[in-house]
């Protein structure tokens, strides 16, 4: 990349953006991971992967991009493996717990629906960069979108024990998609530049579809108005200290090490 | 910023070498779906020629894709076997690959490898919601259904016929 280009006015709001959204997709990446071997059925884990293999690779980029803009010479290992649970971006969604099956189809389908918005939307930045990756991510998260909303539906409109489990799964993460449509002004700038679209116009596409997907799966939207924030500024739930300790530990115990 | 150019051989010439790079890509098949070349998958995106060196573009399919690096090096390989080890292999993201760059060779090599092709027109369906309607690659018979979005790699859906009961391989439009 020209030099010119990364002494561009808004370098440290880009690189705000994709360390927030690389960080949001590495570390749902990594809670996906953890399925493998571990899912209800054959088919879920290799859907589970798929998924965090698409969304790795999403992040990988965006991390590559940040490393460039802040021009201190980290590529995106070294931003994934050596940076402190104070120095990530990512929302608070992404590092809550898999606990069960339930938990981790809401988080994914209340996920979904914010990210291929935002792709949709981000594909048209005036930033090439970002919005390349937006494109690729567009075709990715269509699918991901359609499973988890499947399996939403299917759980909620199963059993009592699913529909019940779903919806306090519903229940205890609805606090955390107060996020997905903050601001600061950060994303004012780039929304002004044309560069990112601004948080809160996803809120109303994001609210149709969950709502339309949340009627077909006989689930009622909780109504708390309190929504928990801090990700995007780094202050993060101690979940993701567990988090890091386990994907950073090989790489921390043998820096440099390749295969 | 990429290395200058080596010294060049004034015996060797453009045109010859553009010509070798082609032979020697022909032969690089993907690792995953080994049945395709990487030209007839459409992720071959550009062979050329600047100031005296091969330049081969290449594009990922799927984002986190794990044969990308697997084929950069193939085709860092065959290059240097056919004496070009000073070409200069690239990614471009930008247009993304879509399924609809599979060559009709390669899709008919898909289907003899029991891997239905994908449809035309790439993601309008997805886009709306619907499973398109794939036809068994064993016996042709149009009654089959989904078993699973994801396959055993990021590109293919399961999918079973309905007639002969084999599951098979669908590979996603995207």
């Amino acid at each position: 990349m020209a030099d010119s280009e990364l002494m561009d006015k808004l370098a440290q709001e880009r690189l705000t953006l994709a360390l927030r959204l690389g960080d949001t997709g590495l570390v749902l990446a990594q809670r996906l991971s953890a399925w493998c071997g571990h899912a209800p059925e054959l088919e879920l884990d290799l859907a589970l992967s798929n998924v965090a293999l698409d969304l790795l690779g999403e992040a990988r980029m965006l991390l590559t991009l940040a490393g460039e803009l802040e021009g201190a010479g980290r590529d995106e290992d070294e931003l994934a493996y050596f940076r402190e649970t104070t120095a990530f971006r990512n929302i608070l969604l992404v590092e809550q717990p898999n606990e069960d099956f339930a938990v981790t189809i809401v988080r994914q389908f209340l996920f979904d629906a914010w990210h291929l918005e935002l792709a949709t939307q981000l594909a048209g930045s005036t930033d090439p960069r970002f919005a390349e990756i937006a494109a690729k991510t567009v075709k990715e998260a269509r699918y991901h979108r359609k499973f988890s909303t499947d399996w939403l539906i299917r759980l909620g409109d199963g059993t009592a024990e699913s529909h019940d489990r779903v919806q306090a799964a519903l229940d205890d993460l609805w606090i955390y998609t107060g996020e997905f449509f903050a601001s600061d002004p950060a994303d004012r700038a780039l929304a002004a530049a044309g560069i990112a679209p601004d948080p809160a116009a996803l809120e109303a596409p994001w609210r149709a579809f969950v709502d339309a997907a949340l009627a077909e799966a006989t689930l009622e939207r909780p109504d708390n108005a309190f929504m928990q924030a801090g990700g995007r500024d780094g202050r993060h739930s101690e979940h993701l200290d567990y988090l890091l300790a386990e994907m950073q530990v090989l790489a921390r115990a043998h820096p440099g090490a390749r295969w | 910023m990429p290395a200058p150019a080596p010294p060049k051989d004034l015996a060797r010439d453009p045109a010859d070498d553009l010509a070798r790079a082609q032979a020697a890509l022909d032969r690089v098949h993907d690792p995953e779906i080994p049945a395709l070349t990487i030209a007839q998958l459409g992720i071959l995106r550009e062979v050329a020629e600047r100031d005296g060196r091969i330049v081969v573009t290449l594009t990922p399919t799927y984002s986190g894709c794990p044969a990308t690096a697997a084929i950069e090096l193939e085709v860092q390989t065959a290059l240097a076997r056919a004496g070009l080890a000073d070409a200069e292999v690239r990614t471009a993201l930008s247009p993304p690959w879509t399924t609809d760059w599979i060559t009709p060779e390669g899709r008919a090599r898909l289907r003899a490898a029991g891997i239905a092709p994908p449809r035309k027109a790439a993601g309008k369906a997805a886009l709306l919601g619907l499973d398109p309607d794939i036809a068994c690659p064993h016996c042709g018979h149009a009654q089959t259904e989904k078993l699973s979005e994801f396959g055993a790699t990021a590109c293919k859906a399961l999918y079973r016929c309905l007639a002969c009961r084999e599951p098979f391989e669908y590979f996603k439009c995207i």
